[in-house]
């Protein structure tokens, strides 16, 4: 989806993200933009599900649907597997607005439903000027209706680091375990030399996955690997192949511990769109 | 004679990995996936259409022809098999589109049909169809755009040494990909008449 995003370099940017409602136009004055702020980020914290609102002049040459499908893909609002983000996008000078609504809340946030909240709440007053009005009302209309649905409770904000990117089960970490238990059997010897690997290995398990338990037995399993595990580097050929089995093993089961709890949160939380929602105009 | 057998294993497990079986394997689960996605949207549309037809039916009578364009193209849509087989069998394909485009431009036909009758427009049940309509299609653009980009790496993949002796070697072929229906026809500049059309449907 990146690819796509690059294709289409030529249209208009997609701005950053600076909090919940990003206002390209100067439209909601500083005070409405920080009550609007408020009131989703207390949505976020009770029910879990991010709602944004942006307003740029215009989304030519896309169409607005094209335009706020790009926006989403790039913030990725909602929460991951979840999916549980929408988005409201204003085309202030094309007269045009849309709600794009992730997959998660298209059960609840329908294309109909969408269809009638711009229809019914934010449009009229669009027409009569009042933006300010109509966006924040349409805001709370889309959270009265999520409020409706029944979604996973969230869980407590976590501090995002470079570690939560590493992919657990990439090769290279299982292979770096592996180096990592020779080197130190090698020099420090074989019961020396697994306690040092389970200790390096439970801590850094214990640095990304954030679970005393999963690094605890993650630091058991590349003790037992190294103190057992027969490497085919060192000079004794028979059952090499049980060394290898072993290696990945550990790798693996570190991994599935690691990653289950990597659920990390800064702007969007990893939902995807498809597409859902309604569009309009004034 | 064990540890020759591990060693030309593994060889064997790299191998195939630098050719790149792995990556056509990730890449045709993916082109299958996004098949099913725009199978998936496609199919919301047809369940629409028998909904859309009955609302404007009750206004509309006389329309018979465009309802039934609009049921005939439906009917043609839902006897065509869309399995993930339909990727490998370029005419299959080709038939799928066709039998999609023939109920696209049925559906348009029957929208502007639509706009003669006020009554109709302001109906709330047409109203929240019409919004169910424009959604789907939506989803029908988007399911197909990931289609094509998925499909266009996959393509790549099979296309691209060494990849290919893989691809060869396992009889991956390349995938179709959709194109737009009327291609001649938005190749000419659209002609503006402001003479009235000669027949006029009743207002």
């Amino acid at each position: 989806m990146l690819c796509w995003a690059f294709a289409a370099f030529a249209d208009v940017a997609v701005p950053p993200l600076v909090g919940r409602v990003v206002d390209e136009t100067g439209t909601l004055s500083s005070d409405e933009i920080a009550s609007l702020n408020q009131t989703l980020r207390n949505f976020e914290a009770r029910k879990g599900s991010q709602v944004a609102v942006l307003i740029v002049p215009t989304t030519a040459p896309e169409a607005i649907e094209q335009y706020s499908l790009r926006v989403a893909e790039t913030w990725k609002f909602g929460r991951k597997k979840i999916d549980d983000g929408a988005l409201l996008v204003v085309a202030k000078d094309d007269r045009r607005l849309r709600i794009e609504v992730g997959y998660g809340l298209e059960g609840a946030l329908t294309d109909v439903t969408s269809k009638r909240i711009i229809d019914e709440i934010i449009t009229p007053r669009f027409r009569s000027g009042d933006f300010a009005g109509g966006i924040s009302s349409g805001v709370d209309r889309i959270i009265r209706v999520v409020d409706g649905e029944s979604l996973p409770a969230p869980t407590p904000r976590q501090q995002q680091n470079f570690l939560d990117h590493v992919d657990l089960l990439n090769p290279f970490t299982l292979f770096a375990v592996f180096v990592v238990s020779t080197i130190l059997r090698t020099t420090l010897g074989r019961l020396i030399g697994a306690v040092a690997t389970g200790g390096i290995v439970g801590a850094l398990a214990w640095l990304i996955a954030g679970s005393l338990a999963t690094s605890f037995i993650a630091a058991i399993i590349a003790f037992l690997f190294t103190m057992f595990a027969e490497i085919p580097t060192s000079s004794s050929g028979r059952g090499s192949g049980r060394g290898w089995s072993g290696g990945s093993y550990s790798g693996g089961s570190w991994g599935g511990g690691g990653s289950s709890s990597g659920s990390s949160d800064s702007g969007g939380g990893g939902g995807s769109f498809g597409g859902g929602g309604a569009s309009g105009s004034w | 004679m064990r540890r020759f057998w591990t060693v030309l294993a593994a060889l064997a497990t790299l191998s195939l990995t630098n050719c790149g079986y792995n990556a056509i394997q990730s890449q045709d689960e993916q082109v299958k996936s996004g098949w099913s996605e725009v199978v998936n949207q496609y199919q919301r549309r047809a369940d629409l259409v028998p909904n859309l037809v009955n609302s404007v039916k009750g206004f509309a009578q006389q329309e018979k022809d465009v309802l039934l364009g609009v049921t005939n193209a439906r009917a043609k849509v839902g006897s065509i098999q869309a399995t993930p087989e339909v990727l490998n069998d370029p005419a299959a394909f080709q038939k799928f589109q066709a039998a999609q485009g023939e109920l696209s431009s049925a559906l348009s036909r029957l929208l502007v049909v639509t706009e003669n009758y006020p009554q109709l427009k302001s109906d709330a049940l047409f109203h929240d169809l019409m919004a169910q309509l424009e959604g789907t299609e939506n989803r029908i653009t988007v399911a197909r755009n990931r289609y094509i980009k998925t499909v266009q790496d996959y393509n790549v993949t099979i296309r691209s040494f060494p990849t290919n002796l893989t691809a060869m070697a396992f009889g991956y072929k390349e995938k179709p990909n959709f194109s737009v229906e009327n291609e001649k026809e938005i190749s000419t500049a659209p002609k503006v008449d402001f003479n009235p059309p000669p027949a006029t449907p009743a207002k």
